[in-house]
């Protein structure tokens, strides 16, 4: 027997995306956050170049950094135009994704572990909790002693502010799986291994991925206080060199990029989490738990 | 009809059954939250036969789920013994049974595994126990599923299907494993009427048909008696068997049972001694909080 005909029968693949494009656009939601976008940028403008209210007046205005933004001779040098703009934003998702990538490697299976194993949480949560309130700031000299280069201590200090988070969510992902799981997986004739694998780990994606959405913009957060204190190129540095220079409107600039590549990774992962965990999407479209 | 502790079971069908028989032998629970000692069950003994429907009433609280959590292994008694079989579940030397897929549980609130799908799920047992490669546990899990029909909704999720559908795939999760006995803790309790009345059709249908021995909890004393082979009341905290009430009635039922006679009487008899308790445990209730 196949399982042809006892599948969902809906529309899939391609079909689907189109669907929910089609279904959105139905929703007051696109609107709303073009509205949102467009009120944000009219208040800015306002304050800063219409009526000139202290303190925004001596911020750039939205017109002369949208102007230099895709100006192709931009006046202090950076635009979506010239190749250092690209190289900063490169360098920052390169560090972030070896950081990530990293901390989601480390963090998530301490995590299963801790909220698994009572002894082992026994053993290793209290220095994980004192670890974990220290500020990244505060790891930035230590890393800059322990690491050579600029590549190396960045993404210490980016993974360690995600590593702490994504390992905390998972363990309280685990913590949160309902008993009853694991007794049915025990009168189901499971060893330990099968629990893990599959009540443990797919039990605890849901809290794993708020983790991971979390931990994302905490790696943001540190690279870019990382670039700032020690760095040749990214984001961060961006934003500090042109402060050091007073070029105030490649700054704005480069924190805009920064907060839009930033978003653009959270929806990545969010997208993943939604992917891995169809179960969840589908019983909620269904207005279920 | 009054408290035995040696019952001869009136189902025609269990002499066939060779397999599936319990014997709780004075089992004491007692639980020690916060030092201060609870008496869960107190000398519990009964018998089950191998194929009866067991059906164990009584208050709320009254220790009939830690009853059947020492059966399946999920708590640890402080004293008695456990036997299936002629073999000892848990007793003096080991007060912790261990679980295994002969003894499978239905859940209260459902516990079919969210995360796959209704065929993954049924197939789980037979995949880990290593009875079944994985392709063959799923083709004997659709089929099983269609038999008991699901065959609609076997693709799915459990939080897309309605929780009728869910229970009756959840009790198809159990019979794959072939067990000795079936454990049903309130599984129909969130359910309205009519559902419930078909939940129970499922049953009696799966039950013709496999003869295991179920060990039912419910509050719902009709839902007993039309199942049951027996129905055992259990006194206030500490449980303790109050009285026995013989099901004679003939397999295959249908619903026109409930508006019987015989069956009327049954639940009247049945009620009486379960209010009794239940009003014991209500005052019991209240003093302690006053």
């Amino acid at each position: 027997m196949s399982d042809q005909g006892v599948t969902g029968q809906g529309p899939s693949g391609l079909y689907l995306f189109f669907y929910k494009t089609k279904k959105s656009l139905k929703t007051p939601m696109p609107y709303l956050a073009f509205v949102g976008i467009g009120l944000w940028l009219l208040t800015y403008f306002l304050l800063n170049e219409y009526w000139k209210v202290f303190p925004f007046y001596k911020l750039p205005g939205p017109v002369e950094v949208v102007t230099e933004w895709i100006s192709s001779d931009p006046i202090w040098g950076t635009s979506l135009f010239t190749e250092d703009y690209y190289i900063n934003i490169w360098v920052s998702c390169r560090r972030i994704f070896f950081s990530f990538v990293l901390a989601t490697g480390l963090g998530v299976p301490l995590g299963l572990f801790m909220g698994w194993s009572r002894k082992f949480k026994d053993y290793t949560f209290p220095v994980l909790e004192t670890l974990r309130p220290i500020p990244i700031l505060a790891w930035v000299p230590l890393a800059i002693v322990m690491f050579a280069g600029f590549e190396t201590p960045i993404i210490f200090l980016a993974t360690l502010a995600s590593f702490f988070v994504t390992a905390l969510n998972t363990m309280l992902g685990v913590e949160s799986i309902d008993e009853s799981y694991f007794r049915a997986a025990g009168c189901l004739g499971s060893k330990r291994r099968h629990v893990f694998i599959h009540v443990v780990v797919p039990g605890s994606l849901p809290f794993i991925f708020t983790g991971l959405q979390i931990s994302i913009g905490v790696g943001w957060f540190s690279l870019v206080a990382a670039e700032m204190i020690s760095g040749d190129f990214g984001l961060g540095y961006m934003i500090m060199a042109s402060y050091m220079v007073n070029k105030y409107t490649t700054m704005v600039m480069a924190m805009l990029t920064l907060g839009f590549v930033g978003w653009i990774t959270s929806a990545m992962v969010r997208a993943a989490g939604n992917r891995m965990m169809q179960w969840r999407e589908k019983a909620l479209g269904q207005g279920g738990a | 009809m009054n408290t035995a502790s040696a019952p001869s079971v009136p189902n025609p069908l269990a002499g066939a059954m060779t397999t599936g028989a319990i014997s709780i032998r004075n089992v004491t629970k007692v639980y020690d939250p916060g030092g201060v000692n609870v008496l869960a069950v107190e000398d519990c003994s009964l018998e089950i036969a191998p194929g009866e429907v067991c059906m164990i009433v009584g208050p709320s609280g009254c220790g009939k789920t830690t009853l059947l959590n020492a059966i399946a292994g999920f708590h640890s008694i402080t004293s008695g013994q456990i036997d299936l079989d002629g073999e000892m579940l848990c007793g003096p030397s080991k007060p912790l049974a261990d679980q295994g897929a002969d003894r499978v549980v239905v859940f209260q609130n459902g516990a079919l595994f969210p995360w796959k799908t209704l065929v993954d799920n049924v197939a789980y047992g037979p995949v880990v126990q290593g009875t079944m490669t994985k392709t063959e546990a799923r083709d004997k899990a659709v089929e099983m599923l269609v038999e008991a029909g699901l065959s609609n909704v076997a693709g799915k999720y459990p939080g897309e299907v309605s929780s009728g559908m869910a229970r009756r795939a959840e009790i198809v999760r159990a019979l794959i494993n072939n067990p000795k006995v079936l454990l049903l803790d309130e599984p129909y309790r969130a359910m309205d009427g009519l559902t419930k009345s078909i939940m129970h059709e499922s049953l009696l249908e799966v039950y013709d048909r496999t003869k295991v021995t179920i060990f039912f909890i419910t509050h719902d004393l009709e839902e007993a008696i039309f199942l049951g082979d027996r129905v055992i009341v259990m006194t206030t905290r500490p449980a303790r068997t109050k009285k026995i009430v013989d099901v004679k009635i003939e397999r295959p039922r249908d619903y026109r049972l409930l508006s019987s006679e015989e069956f009327r009487v049954l639940v009247e008899e049945t009620k009486e001694a379960v209010h009794e308790e239940a009003v014991k445990a209500f005052e019991a209730g209240e003093r302690e909080l006053a």
